[in-house]
């Protein structure tokens, strides 16, 4: 504690790295915090999306628009992509850089591909079906909803990448360790958000209830 | 130590844009919160001015509409939000032995969010027209086809960037005061203003995304046409109070939480008494928290949802006069059998009591559901809700301003312009709205800009116009005591009020940097005042001397929110024609805010990939300047 540098972050790591020090105990409490303030957000989403998903005014419904097979293999893939971060964090657990390395970017590009997926979906039913926000308001429901979790998909890819760089130039450290630990704390939680969107918006709308 | 301060220190703007000190983070909120606040009290005169007397056209009613609308959101989200974030950052790690909050980065993000947020809702006055549907911006009202200006983009957009900055702020005080605390400082040995701005942190969590969310919706229905409230198209309207609501219900309670704080501390500390009924105060705290979720629809009841609806919402909201009245009978337990002293602190403290149970009263009154379709929407909801906002927050506000202004700027305001500041002010205030309850009851509606001649409004509306200008009065009298306070050389003991009882008041004044030389050993409830009953004049330190890890000083937080700025200004116009090739080219194809988003990522991305190993001040400058023999 006698210079004004980075404190000592070389030798051996401890078990649970994310954890060692108070910064990084803070920042993995402050993104639990974090993570309420987004269920209540998507909740209120969620709300809105229930209140007007059978308004469809002269547009289509849900049923006539969605496609159950496209959806379910996104949910697959957005779903092994979870179990791959839980892979990367057992892999820093074990401070083994190669392998949280090498999961790390094997959910970046599930996470991609859940991504293209999506694009594609939307950009089927703007194009084919010229259905757009402007349609209905379950249209904008749907486009919101939906929308806002692409959004945090793309931002989570984005920093996961930025945090597979860090690794490479920086190390596996007691300042890297936290950030990696809340990225995947953020990844599950829009895995999360995403099975509750599969349930209420695809598989209840194609059912028709 | 062959590299000791080796760090960049600022001085003048550029220290203030980059500190990332609570205590300087704190002035900031307080002269940005006192500059909003200024510009909402004009706001309220002008208000005032117009209504003095019947068929007066002293504005017009479009002017009046956006002088209302900005009047309620400026006080409500710029000027007392701010003030209490002030008083959290100034008094918060000190009370709780810290030497800082725990993310002084994102401490400083979010003062500047917030006043950028700030300054571009005010930028409508200047381009186009504010906002004029209300400060709760009811659809269709506020839709693009009874609202034609940019106005209620503003609104949307500068809340939206305002919202960001005071949901990052409430996180990074829940994250500090649960991992933060001294030794030997449990939960329960928190002081009262801590718990209070604790359990108002975790409201502001769970109720700024909704509102984040209602902003959201209702930007997309103006800028990108999608029809969440536009009946036409399946939309609906009453989505939007609930939402609003969901958020807006909860704010009230997040407002009046660390006033309540505030007057614990003050009335406790001026009484010489230990608080009375402690655990029980906590418990109406998080009661009242809890409740304030639950009654939104009490400001829907003739919206039409019907008898099940308004009876629950009726018994939910009468529900909080149990904590609250808990609350009033503590304070008045406290001052019971105590040596009172009635300093400026006090003053405002004991007046708030009367003023704020007055506006509780009618609070009960107008959860009646089947009354309340008699009070709707007339002046005795303005007054009901000035008297728990001004005669309640603002009051507190006051009471803690003269309370910790030493502690924050290291000199005394005058205790006699405090008195007259203090008169004038609870005068005004009563004139002005006593009398709104009767003209309410009487008839008059609330936002309409005037009103006919022999109704029985004219006299009232005159009372209310004078005592708001007294109240004017009162706000610049504190002004001049501000500015003579300022001239006086700074020098305040440790403990000016001498009957301290929390830490803060065991540290210089102001504190230095790094606040507590050494971390204090906490070992009981008013922990200072503990050990100078047991006779000794400082605390007992937890650690030994030793360097103090300081964060950097960094103009990151600036940019980011200088970023969000840009691009929600951009966004806003991306399809006006300026009759201007280059503008229409830049903000159509949203260039501008592209830029502006660059801005906030590239500084994000920055501030991941460069960490900040912060530096010490090490043990020989501590011994040279922070002790005081």
């Amino acid at each position: 504690m006698t210079t004004p540098h980075a404190p000592k972050v070389t030798g051996a790591l401890p078990h649970e790295p994310e954890k060692a020090t108070l910064e990084g105990r803070n920042k993995i409490l402050a993104f639990w915090l974090f993570l309420g303030g987004e269920a209540v957000l998507f909740g209120t989403l969620f709300a809105t999306f229930l209140t007007l998903r059978n308004q469809v005014a002269e547009g289509p419904s849900a049923s006539e628009l969605f496609s159950l097979p496209m959806t379910a293999a996104a949910t697959f893939i957005l779903l092994v992509s979870s179990l791959t971060s839980v892979f990367a964090i057992q892999a820093m657990h074990r401070g083994n850089k190669k392998s949280l390395m090498g999961w790390l970017s094997v959910t970046v590009l599930l996470g991609l591909a859940f991504l293209i997926l999506e694009i594609y979906e939307f950009s089927v039913y703007m194009i084919h079906d010229d259905y757009s926000m402007t349609t209905s308001a379950f249209s904008s429901a749907f486009y919101t909803l939906v929308g806002f979790h692409g959004a945090h998909v793309l931002f989570g890819i984005l920093w996961i990448g930025i945090l597979i760089g860090q690794l490479l130039k920086k190390g596996l450290t007691v300042v890297t360790a936290p950030k990696i630990y809340v990225s995947a704390m953020y990844w599950h939680f829009i895995d999360v958000v995403w099975v509750f969107i599969f349930t209420v918006v695809y598989l209840l709308g194609k059912a028709g209830v | 130590m062959a590299h000791a301060h080796s760090v960049k220190r600022h001085k003048g703007l550029m220290d203030w844009l980059t500190t990332v000190d609570h205590k300087k983070i704190a002035i900031l909120y307080l002269w940005a919160g006192g500059f909003f606040f200024g510009i909402g009290g004009i706001e309220a005169l002008l208000i005032r001015v117009q209504l003095a007397k019947p068929m007066n056209d002293f504005v017009s009613a479009q002017q009046f509409n956006e002088l209302i609308t900005m009047h309620g959101t400026t006080m409500i989200f710029l000027g007392v939000m701010p003030v209490i974030f002030a008083l959290m950052n100034a008094v918060i790690p000190l009370q709780i032995g810290a030497r800082d909050v725990a993310f002084p980065f994102l401490n400083s993000l979010g003062f500047w969010t917030f006043l950028f947020g700030g300054l571009l809702l005010n930028l409508s006055w200047i381009m186009g027209g504010a906002p004029d549907a209300g400060w709760t911006s009811y659809t269709p009202l506020s839709s693009t086809t009874y609202s034609l200006t940019h106005g209620i983009d503003f609104y949307t957009i500068g809340l939206q960037i305002a919202g960001l900055g005071t949901l990052i702020g409430g996180i990074n005080f829940l994250a500090t005061i649960i991992t933060m605390r001294a030794p030997g400082m449990s939960f329960m040995r928190m002081p009262m203003f801590t718990w209070t701005s604790f359990i108002t942190s975790a409201m502001i969590l769970f109720a700024f995304p909704a509102i984040t969310v209602g902003l959201v919706l209702l930007t997309f229905d103006r800028i990108l046409g999608a029809n969440f409230f536009d009946v036409s198209k399946g939309g609906n309207p009453v989505l939007w109070q609930h939402i609003f609501w969901i958020f807006g219900h909860p704010e009230v309670y997040i407002l009046i939480l660390p006033a309540f704080g505030v007057i614990s501390e003050v009335i406790s500390t001026f009484s010489r008494k230990r608080l009375f009924g402690y655990s029980s105060m906590v418990f109406a705290t998080i009661l009242i928290a809890f409740l304030g979720f639950m009654v939104w629809a009490h400001h829907m009841f003739t919206t039409g949802l019907g008898p099940v609806a308004n009876a629950l919402f009726s018994i939910s909201t009468m529900l909080i006069a149990v904590p609250t009245g808990i609350k009033i009978f503590n304070w008045l337990f406290t001052m019971w059998g105590g040596q009172i002293r009635f300093t400026v602190p006090n003053l405002f403290a004991a007046g708030f009591i009367p003023t704020f149970v007055m506006g509780g009263v009618t609070g009960v009154m107008l959860a009646s559901a089947p009354a309340d379709y008699q009070y709707h929407d007339t002046y005795f909801v303005v007054a009901h809700f000035h008297y728990v906002i001004v005669g309640g927050l603002v009051l507190g506000l006051f009471a803690g301003l003269h309370y910790w202004w030493p502690k924050m700027f290291g000199r005394m305001l005058s205790e006699r312009l405090g008195k007259w500041e203090f008169w004038t002010f609870i005068i005004g205030f009563h004139l002005t709205f006593f009398v709104q309850h009767f003209l309410g009851l009487i008839g008059m509606q609330r936002r309409v800009f005037t009103y006919l001649p022999n109704q029985g409004f004219d006299l009232m509306n005159l009372v209310s116009t004078i005592g708001a200008f007294l109240m004017g009065v009162g706000v610049i009298i504190f002004l001049v005591n501000v500015v003579i306070t300022a001239r006086q050389p700074v020098g305040v003991a440790n403990d000016p009020w001498e009957d301290g009882r929390t830490l803060e008041w065991s540290i210089p004044s102001p504190p230095p940097e790094y606040n507590f030389k050494q971390i204090p050993l906490v070992r009981g409830l008013d922990a200072f005042w503990k050990e100078k009953t047991a006779g000794h004049k400082e605390m007992t330190p937890a650690e030994p001397v030793g360097p103090i890890h300081m964060p950097s000083a960094t103009i990151l937080p600036f940019l980011m929110s200088l970023g969000i700025f840009i691009a929600g200004l951009g966004f806003m116009f991306t399809s006006d024609d300026f009759g201007n090739n280059f503008l229409n080219f830049i903000f159509n194809n949203y260039i501008v805010t592209g830029i502006g988003l660059a801005i906030t990522f590239g500084s994000m991305l920055w501030r991941s990939l460069f960490d900040d190993h912060g530096w010490h001040i090490e043990q020989d400058e501590l011994n040279e300047k922070g002790v005081k023999a």
